[in-house]
């Protein structure tokens, strides 16, 4: 073991694994690092519209939590109607008709305004469920266990960052946090990535992964937050991708290749490092090299 | 006019070549249609159709909250009340709002003792209306980080709606955001139809899933398309079972074809690129699927 390798007593650290464009590989590439960082890791599957890392990590489950939301409670023996509530609400989540003021639990994003500016204290918290989270553990290499945590929105639910923020909240004692983010460039992508130390960007060499590339990186610069990019499928395509990561100083920190065998594993649900043993060793020492440019920078 | 949504739960699937393929097809058989890219925040749709822009208008919505440094006394009330985390407090003890994190709720702006938050509009994105080879295109494009990115495509889809009035233009075909969340939503609520394009894979078997109880949540009848079906029969037919009891019919099946690829870096519509020569290729697989998807649009 060199002395550069990945320790457990680290110093926290939390490493996302986005893009702009879907199905580009997240899920494939957070869940393979997370079987080749060889020390204990947290797992945290933020794409709570889509969650799908369980599917490949399969965890053993031992918490199930509903997830809930503070929405306004009307009192309405106290209520006036006198519409304070409703010049505040920005996002038209409360109207006041007949004397009545009611509530539209789907448009409130739970800022609480309400409830402060109600000149009769008439407003109190309702909790209302937006989804699950999940922890478990994967065990499958023993003096290295997955901590695996997953955030999962209900169906019809319109907002993830509550949930987002919820399951990168989950408390865990492993040095390493590696986040499987929802794709985009907007609310929950942002929420996912905000505060990591280091973002891989996933992309395939094509025109729609080199355009949404393109945003992703606008993203996380305006963030700023230190990344490199990850080509999946890499000798399918054309050289876009490559020639916009030289023309702007982009590390290209991993190149993995289509072979219709890891196509085929992925729609199993085995892991990319069973799929392409060869790759393990190289997820281990771009995780190193992540991790200690981090530490020296 | 009918409104026909592609959406898929999980990215990737396929959604804006079909999308585009669709558009190509309809415009080649004399039904005239809208093209429209409701993938505010990751559009792609454009790459093919090559859109000539020919209205611009910015996307104003919501407001956000900015704090001028030389009223604010640094009380930090601000941060106690805000619930998106989005009040920063520097190291030298003053405070300011992070554009990404702030949802423009106004609690700050309302409750700061000294009045010293702005409260200005938010430009939220720009939107277009343009000409393609297949006829008028709607598209959009959510700034980074903004917020509203429902509003937008609602807004989009109206537009399309209006486009589509004027010119007594029979579809208007959307390409739709990945996910479940806020965007899919306002994308497919009050459509005439949905065409959910998945791929044989656990995940998208479990993708499937959940964009098919939303559909059933939000009462929009829903058809379904399986991608890449040669990289795992098995489970192409596991998810067909699962549409099934879900009353989605499987319209096609698809197989993994580098000619979409290929399509793309040549700014082309897989029908465009790949011209039919057996009766399972994916050119005439998606004629066959567009020709269905239309007939059912229409009954």
């Amino acid at each position: 073991m060199n002395t550069n390798d990945i320790k457990s007593n680290a110093p926290p650290f939390t490493l996302a694994i986005a893009s702009g464009k879907g199905g580009t590989g997240k899920t494939t590439l957070a869940t393979a690092l997370a079987e080749a960082a060889g020390i204990p890791v947290t797992l945290r599957d933020c794409d709570v519209e889509e969650p799908n890392a369980h599917l490949f990590i399969r965890p053993q489950w031992h918490r199930h939590t509903e997830q809930t939301r503070p929405v306004p409670l009307i009192d309405q023996q106290r209520c006036t109607a006198c519409g304070a509530c409703v010049e505040l609400c920005q996002f038209n989540a409360i109207a006041v008709a007949r004397g009545l003021a009611m509530v539209f639990t789907e448009l409130c994003h739970s800022c609480g305004g309400c409830r402060r500016i109600c000149p009769e204290g008439a407003i109190s918290d309702k909790e209302v469920p937006i989804g699950t989270l999940d922890c478990g553990t994967q065990r499958k290499n023993p003096a290295a266990p997955i901590n695996f945590i997953q955030g999962k929105l209900a169906i019809g639910q319109v907002m993830a960052p509550p949930l987002i923020r919820a399951t990168k909240n989950v408390a865990a004692e492993e040095a390493l946090n590696i986040l499987d983010c929802p794709p985009g460039t907007s609310c929950p992508m942002i929420t996912a990535v905000r505060d990591s130390d280091f973002v891989l960007l996933v992309t395939e060499p094509t025109p729609f992964g080199l355009n949404d590339l393109e945003l992703a990186v606008e993203t996380v610069r305006q963030l700023l937050i230190p990344f490199a990019v990850v080509i999946n499928r890499a000798d399918s395509g054309d050289a876009g991708v490559r020639t916009y990561c030289h023309a702007n100083n982009i590390n290209i920190a991993l190149e993995i290749p289509w072979k219709r065998e890891i196509a085929e594993a992925y729609s199993r649900g085995d892991s990319l490092c069973d799929a392409a043993p060869e790759l393990k060793a190289q997820l281990h020492t771009m995780l190193q090299q992540i991790m200690c440019r981090e530490e020296t920078a | 006019m009918k409104e026909l949504i592609v959406i898929s739960g999980k990215g990737g699937t396929g959604k804006t070549s079909l999308t585009a393929a669709f558009c190509h097809l309809a415009h080649e058989l004399g039904q005239s249609c809208v093209c429209v890219d409701c993938d505010v925040d990751a559009a792609d749709l454009h790459l093919i159709l090559n859109p000539e822009v020919e209205h611009t208008h910015t996307f104003t919505s919501g407001h956000e909250a900015i704090i001028r440094q030389e009223d604010c006394t640094a009380c930090g009330l601000c941060k106690e009340y805000c619930t998106f985390d989005a009040i920063i407090e520097g190291q030298d003890g003053t405070f300011r709002v992070d554009p990404y994190a702030c949802e423009g709720c106004k609690v700050c702006v309302e409750f700061c003792p000294v009045q010293a938050i702005d409260f200005p509009s938010a430009e939220c994105g720009i939107w277009n209306i343009s000409d393609t080879r297949f006829g008028k295109m709607v598209h959009a494009r959510l700034h980074i980080g903004a917020e509203n990115s429902g509003k937008l495509v609602s807004l989009v889809r109206q537009q399309a709606r209006e486009v589509a009035a004027q010119q007594g233009t029979e579809l208007v075909i959307v390409d739709g955001p990945p996910g479940i969340g806020c965007p899919v939503i306002a994308s497919i609520t009050g459509a005439d139809a949905v065409l959910i394009v998945t791929e044989p894979s656990v995940s998208g078997l479990h993708d499937f899933e959940r964009v098919a109880q939303l559909c059933r949540h939000f009462n929009i009848p829903a058809y379904l398309c399986i991608n890449k079906y040669d990289i795992n029969p098995a489970q192409g037919e596991s998810i067909s079972a699962l549409a099934e009891q879900h009353n989605i019919p499987t319209l096609a099946r698809i197989n993994h074809d580098h000619a979409f690829t290929a399509a793309q870096i040549e700014r082309k519509t897989i029908t465009e690129y790949l011209c039919t020569d057996t009766a399972d290729s994916a050119t005439s697989r998606i004629q066959a699927l567009w020709e269905a998807l239309h007939q059912r649009l229409n009954t």
